[in-house]
């Protein structure tokens, strides 16, 4: 169906970057990331499944440079995902629309997520005992 | 006001009237749902990190693991569904590739809550 050309909302390009904005968009990216990370999930499960070999086939995969690489490029998404999320939990409930908590909340999420990220790995490596 | 057009003529196309929250909603309950889970399995990945097959196994095995894994990955794949069929809406605007995928990411989101389910099963009941 021809459509005629109609006046669009304005999108990311016009914006100023804030922390806000930066947090609303990021959500939604990480969500995408996190979603093609469920591949390599389900990878890993049927990997489990099939056997000791080709389990440690993927294992080595995931232990490799790039391997860490995505798996910590993922967990990152992964808690700025869960992160944001909440934050959007609160804002659902009409919370935080005050634009200095807004602002100062979304900042939170970053800091959140950079701390659980490297927290995780560092207990991760410890557990391995290499560190 | 002088609008010709019938009422059934201005809504048709617009979408059912009945559900328009449940995408929403559904979206926020898998979303809480996937707070305790994403905790465990977290904690769970950090707690065997560089263990073997015969560990891992181990661990996946137990009734309760078992059970909280095949919730999280049923609620992660419901979740993400909503999620990606937003992105889609929001991005994809030709009927026809729309429509495309959202039908890709259905099945795609099936497959990988197939696939994962299936071997957490074959595990827990496996010799």
């Amino acid at each position: 169906m021809a459509q005629a050309k109609r006046p669009l909302s304005p999108h990311l390009q016009v914006y100023r970057w804030g922390w806000h904005m930066a947090a609303s968009i990021i959500n939604r990216a990480t969500g995408v990331a996190l979603a093609v990370g469920t591949i390599l999930l389900a990878w890993w499960f049927v990997a489990m499944a099939t056997g000791h070999e080709y389990f440690a086939t993927v294992q080595g995969y995931a232990g490799s440079m790039i391997g860490r690489l995505v798996l910590f490029g993922l967990t990152f998404c992964l808690m700025q995902h869960l992160a944001g999320g909440i934050r959007h939990l609160f804002m659902d409930t009409g919370r935080m629309y005050d634009l200095k908590i807004n602002t100062s909340s979304a900042r939170f999420t970053f800091i959140f997520s950079v701390l659980a990220t490297l927290g995780t790995w560092f207990a991760a490596y410890k557990v391995m005992g290499v560190l | 006001m002088t609008d010709m057009k019938t009422p059934i003529a201005k809504v048709r196309g617009l979408g059912s009237a009945k559900d328009g929250t449940h995408h929403w909603l559904s979206q926020r309950v898998t979303a809480i749902a996937n707070i305790p889970l994403i905790l465990f399995v977290v904690v769970s990945f950090v707690g065997n990190a560089g263990k073997g097959h015969a560990e891992w196994v181990a661990w996946l095995k137990q009734p309760v693991v078992s059970v909280l894994m095949i919730l999280f990955v049923a609620n992660l794949v419901y979740h993400m569904r909503l999620g990606l069929q937003v992105v889609i809406e929001d991005y994809v605007h030709d009927h026809g590739t729309k429509f495309a995928s959202m039908i890709l990411i259905t099945f795609a989101c099936v497959l990988i809550g197939a696939l994962s389910i299936f071997s957490i099963l074959r595990i827990a009941f496996g010799g």
